[in-house]
């Protein structure tokens, strides 16, 4: 099995599954797991989906380098990244991160801070799509930027 | 000597184009974007001061003062929004 894997796709995923997929290695205390949801609001009102655009080549390299990143400050058995691209209808999963370790502050930690990374590094971008039919780009949010401070 | 430019995003609309191959002397990203400013338009506009972009060379982010070289794959796009 991979124990560090990143994947971007079309395709829905089964967080059930990848969760259970890092939770059978004896050495594994803590398994955590984030999921990003399309949801109703975002720079407007009214949002209806999303369509994710990404730099295929790039992403998969900046997912690979945060999760090194992460390896490096906490004791990590195993991670998954799955994010999705295309058209995202609301409510779907965008995104699934999942830690496992020995201990949960570390599969806890890792899990936020390859979050935090992947919001302001992974080349990902985000139209939205509102009920009405009309549809714009997402502005970067300076959030998101504090967000990584706090690791540094 | 020639690179491949890609760009995403808003920038990609803006351009009306998601790539090209350019033959140009741009020594580095900033000359190279210096270049592509001077074709006005959306070029000008969406490349210009106080505008937020990245810069990718070979898909790694670079700053501005990053050398260039044949074959080089430049990527310019908003920041991301992701996640």
């Amino acid at each position: 099995m991979q124990a560090f894997t990143v994947r971007v796709q079309q395709e829905r995923f089964d967080s059930g599954a990848e969760i259970d997929r890092l939770s059978h290695n004896p050495a594994c205390g803590a398994v955590v797991s984030f999921s990003g949801l399309v949801r109703d609001y975002g720079d407007r009102q009214d949002v209806a989906a999303l369509q994710l655009e990404h730099y295929p080549g790039m992403t998969e390299k900046a997912l690979h380098t945060i999760i090194e990143q992460a390896r490096q400050r906490w004791q990590l058995q195993a991670a998954t990244i799955i994010h999705r691209v295309g058209h995202l209808p609301l409510g779907e999963a965008i995104v699934l991160v999942v830690t496992a370790s020995s201990h949960r502050k570390d599969a806890f930690a890792a899990a936020e801070f390859l979050m935090d990374f992947l919001k302001t590094e992974a080349p990902f971008w985000k139209k939205e799509i509102l009920r009405d039919g009309s549809a714009h780009w997402v502005e970067a949010k300076a959030s998101d930027q504090h967000a990584i401070g706090r690791w540094q | 000597m020639k690179l491949k430019l890609c760009y995403f995003a808003r920038l990609k609309d803006s351009f009306g184009s998601g790539s090209e191959q350019l033959e140009t002397d741009a020594a580095s990203v900033a000359e190279l974007l210096l270049e592509l400013r001077q074709r006005g338009g959306s070029w000008a506009s969406e490349l210009g001061q106080g505008k937020a972009f990245r810069v990718a060379r070979n898909q790694e982010l670079v700053q501005g003062d990053a050398e260039l070289a044949d074959g080089d794959e430049i990527a310019i796009f908003p920041p991301v929004t992701g996640g």
